[in-house]
C-alpha cells in the first residue's frame, strides 16, 4: 500500500484556558461533557487518526459540534492542536514555521468555505486569482489560468460581477474556482455545499466528482449530510464529540455500523442506491455459476435489482470491465442485505 | 469627630498651594526650554495649512467654484446637491464671508489629514492588539470628555496663540471618532474571509491591505466624517487662540452683541458642515455600493 497523503496521528484539540492540563483529564477518559462541566474546557478532538489516500475523497461526517471543521483546520494548521502529529507528504506540518507554513498552504492546499468567505470588494476574477495574487504571480498568467477555471465551473461572463450579485450556487462556484486556480494537491472543502439550495448542491457535487475524475486532487470534504457523504466519499469518516467512530469505505459503513450513533445515522439510507455488487460479493470458491446472472462489479445494486426481479436467477456472478468473473452473489444474501 | 463626617478630609490648603505652583512652574520651565524646539518641528505644517489658505484665498471664486462642483459630483454623482452646494455657496459669497470661510476649509483640510495621518495607524495597531486597545481607549476617552478649553491651556502655554496650537488642538478633538472607528471596523471585518486570506497563504500585511482594510473601509470612513464634522466644531473654539476662519467673527458678535453678523457667520459653518458632510457621506455609501447587491 502506498504511503498515505495526509497522515494524521494522535491528534488532540482541546479549546480553553489550559488545554494542557486538560488533557491529563482527557487521557484519562473525561468526555465532553463532563470536561466541560467540571474542568470548563471544550473537547474538540479525541486521539485522531486517519490516513488519507492520494486520489481519494476523504469525507469527514458529523453532525454540528462533532469536531469536523476543527479536524480540516488541523490539515493546514489553521488551528494549533494541543497534541498529535498531522505529516503531509511526509512533511510535519504542524513544526514548520511562518514562512515554511505560508508556503506550504499557497501550493500544497486550496479551501473551499461553507460559507464562500468571498472577498466583497474584489470581482469574480479578482476573488479567483486570489490565492496567486498574493504569491505575486505574473497577472497575466494567472489571469489566463484563473479565466480557464471560471470557465470551467461555469461562470463564464461573469468575471467582472462582485459576489454579491450571484446566487449562493454561483458564489460557491468562485469558492472552488478559487482553490481550484491555487492548483495545490490537496483540496479541503469544509462544508462547501451545505449552505446551498437541494438542486444546487447536487450540481455541485456533480461538478466535483466530473473535476475529481480529471484532476485526482485528495479532497478531504467535510459535511453532515450523509447520502453527500455516501455519494462523494471514496472512504467516510464519522465523527461525534470529537472522536472518530468509524472509518471506512461506505458499503462498510452501511453494512456494518459499529456504533449505535453510526446506526442511526445509516437507518434510513437507501442501501441499493450506495452499495455497488463489489460491496458485497462473496469470493469465487468454487461455486456452481452456470445459471449465474451477470453483473457488473460497478454497478448500484438499484442498477440491476430489475432484472434479478424478472429473470429471477439463483446466483448472481460479479465481474469486472473486462468480463472476468471476480465474486459471487447469491440472491438470498442480495435480498437480506436489502431488508437488513 | 463630627467634623469627620459633615466635611471632607481635604487636602491640607499649603500643600495643595504649593503643589499647583510646583507643576506649573515645572511646566512653564519645559515650555520655555522645548517651546522652540517643538515650534520647529510642527513648521512643516504651518507651511502646509498656509499653503492650503493661501492657495484657496488666491483661487478666484469662479474657479473654486468649478473644482468644488467637479468634486461633489464626483463624490456623490448627484446634481441636486452640486446645485445646492453652489447656492450655498452663492450665499456665503454673497454675504461677504468668503475669505473666512476659505480659512476655514484650509484648517480643516490640514486637520483631517493630519488626523487620518496618525488616526489610521493607530486604529489599526490598536484593532492588532488587545493590550494596545486596552491603553488606547481610555486616553480616547479622555481625549473626547475633557471640555476643550482645559487643553487649550497648556497648548497656549507650549505654542503661544496662532495656527499651529489651534490646528492642534482641532485635531486632538476629532481624532478620537476616527480612531475608534478604524479599530471597531478592523475588528469587525468577517473572521471567514480572513481565514481564507491565511488559507491562501497571505501575509499579515497582505491581509491587512487585501482584507481588512478594503473590507472595513465603510466603518473607517464614517470615522473620518464624523472627524470632518467635529473638527468644523471645534474650529470655532480654536477661533479664540488665533485660529482665522469663520470663528472669529462668530466670537466678536458675542462679545459686542452683534446678532445679524453672529446668525449669517454660523448659517456659513453650517453650510460648510453640511457641504462635507453630504458629499463625504454620499462619497462613502458610492464605494461600498458593490457590496449592497445592487448592479452599478
Amino acid at each position: 500500500m502506498p504511503e498515505a497523503k495526509i497522515k494524521i496521528k494522535n491528534l488532540y484539540k482541546i479549546f480553553g484556558k489550559n488545554p494542557t492540563s486538560a488533557m491529563e483529564h482527557v487521557k484519562n477518559g473525561v468526555g465532553k461533557d463532563e470536561l466541560l462541566e467540571k474542568h470548563n474546557h471544550v473537547l474538540g478532538l479525541k486521539d485522531i487518526n486517519l490516513d488519507i489516500e492520494e486520489k481519494s475523497i476523504q469525507v469527514v461526517m458529523g453532525l454540528s459540534g462533532s469536531g469536523k471543521s476543527t479536524l480540516i483546520r488541523h490539515i493546514n494548521r489553521l488551528i494549533e492542536p494541543t497534541d498529535g502529529s498531522v505529516t503531509i507528504d511526509g512533511a510535519e506540518v504542524l513544526k514548520m514555521n511562518e514562512e515554511e507554513l505560508r508556503n506550504f498552504r499557497r501550493s500544497k492546499t486550496a479551501m473551499v468555505f461553507q460559507r464562500f468567505a468571498l472577498l466583497p470588494h474584489k470581482t469574480v476574477l479578482q476573488n479567483t486569482i486570489f490565492g496567486l495574487h498574493i504569491q505575486n504571480i505574473n497577472e497575466e498568467e494567472a489571469k489566463k489560468k484563473a479565466l480557464r477555471w471560471i470557465e470551467r465551473v461555469g461562470l463564464s461572463g461573469y468575471e467582472d460581477k462582485y459576489p454579491q450579485h450571484l446566487s449562493g450556487g454561483m458564489q460557491q462556484r468562485v469558492g472552488l474556482a478559487r482553490a481550484l486556480t491555487n492548483d495545490g494537491d490537496i483540496l479541503l472543502m469544509d462544508e462547501a455545499f451545505s449552505a446551498l439550495d437541494p438542486l444546487i448542491r447536487k450540481d455541485m457535487q456533480d461538478i466535483l466528482l466530473e473535476l475529481q475524475d480529471e484532476l485526482h486532487k485528495t479532497v478531504v470534504f467535510i459535511t453532515h449530510d450523509l447520502d453527500e457523504a455516501l455519494k462523494i466519499g471514496d472512504r467516510i469518516a464519522i465523527l461525534k464529540d470529537g472522536i472518530m467512530d468509524q472509518e471506512g469505505i461506505p458499503a462498510e459503513i452501511l453494512l456494518n455500523p459499529q456504533t449505535k450513533y453510526v446506526k442511526d445515522f445509516v437507518e434510513d439510507v437507501n442501501r441499493a442506491r450506495v452499495i455497488k455488487a463489489k460491496h458485497i460479493m462473496d469470493k469465487l470458491n468454487g461455486q456452481d455459476i452456470s445459471k449465474a446472472m451477470p453483473v457488473n462489479q460497478d454497478e448500484f445494486i438499484d442498477r440491476f435489482i430489475d432484472k434479478v426481479i424478472s429473470e429471477k436467477p439463483e446466483d448472481l456472478v460479479i465481474q469486472d470491465k473486462d468480463k472476468n468473473n471476480v465474486g459471487f452473489l447469491s440472491t438470498k444474501k442480495l435480498s437480506e442485505i436489502l431488508k437488513r | 469627630m463630627s467634623n469627620f463626617f459633615t466635611e471632607f478630609p481635604e487636602m491640607p490648603k499649603a500643600t495643595y498651594r504649593g503643589m499647583k505652583k510646583a507643576i506649573d512652574a515645572g511646566y512653564k520651565d519645559f515650555a520655555r526650554e522645548w517651546g522652540d524646539t517643538i515650534d520647529a518641528i510642527f513648521n512643516p505644517l504651518l507651511k502646509l495649512l498656509v499653503f492650503f489658505e493661501d492657495l484657496l484665498i488666491a483661487t478666484p471664486w469662479p474657479i473654486f467654484m468649478i473644482v468644488l462642483m467637479a468634486l461633489t459630483y464626483w463624490g456623490s454623482r448627484s446634481i441636486k446637491l452640486c446645485v445646492s452646494t453652489f447656492l450655498a455657496f452663492v450665499f456665503i459669497g454673497y454675504f461677504q464671508m468668503w475669505e473666512e470661510t476659505m480659512s476655514t476649509i484650509a484648517i480643516i483640510l490640514t486637520s483631517v489629514i493630519m488626523a487620518v495621518v496618525i488616526g489610521l495607524p493607530t486604529g489599526i495597531a490598536m484593532s492588532r492588539s488587545d493590550r494596545t486597545e486596552k491603553i488606547v481607549t481610555p486616553i480616547l476617552d479622555v481625549m473626547q470628555t475633557m471640555p476643550p478649553f482645559v487643553y487649550l491651556i497648556p497648548i497656549v502655554m507650549l505654542m503661544g496663540i496662532g495656527k499651529i496650537p489651534g490646528l492642534i488642538s482641532v485635531v486632538i478633538y476629532a481624532i478620537p471618532p476616527l480612531i475608534r472607528l478604524t479599530n471597531l471596523g478592523i475588528r469587525e471585518v468577517d473572521q471567514e474571509a480572513l481565514e481564507a486570506a491565511d488559507a491562501f497563504g497571505a501575509t499579515k500585511r497582505q491581509k491587512l491591505f487585501e482584507v481588512q482594510l478594503p473590507l472595513a473601509l465603510p466603518t473607517i470612513f464614517a470615522g473620518i466624517n464624523q472627524t470632518i464634522m467635529m473638527a468644523l466644531a471645534m474650529v470655532i473654539i480654536a477661533s479664540m487662540i488665533g485660529v482665522k476662519g469663520l470663528g472669529q467673527p462668530v466670537l466678536q458678535s458675542i462679545y459686542n452683541q452683534y446678532f445679524t453678523k453672529g446668525v449669517l457667520y454660523g448659517l456659513a459653518i453650517v453650510i460648510v458642515a453640511i457641504v462635507f458632510d453630504r458629499v463625504s457621506q454620499s462619497y462613502g455609501k458610492r464605494i461600498q455600493k458593490h457590496r449592497s447587491g445592487k448592479l452599478i
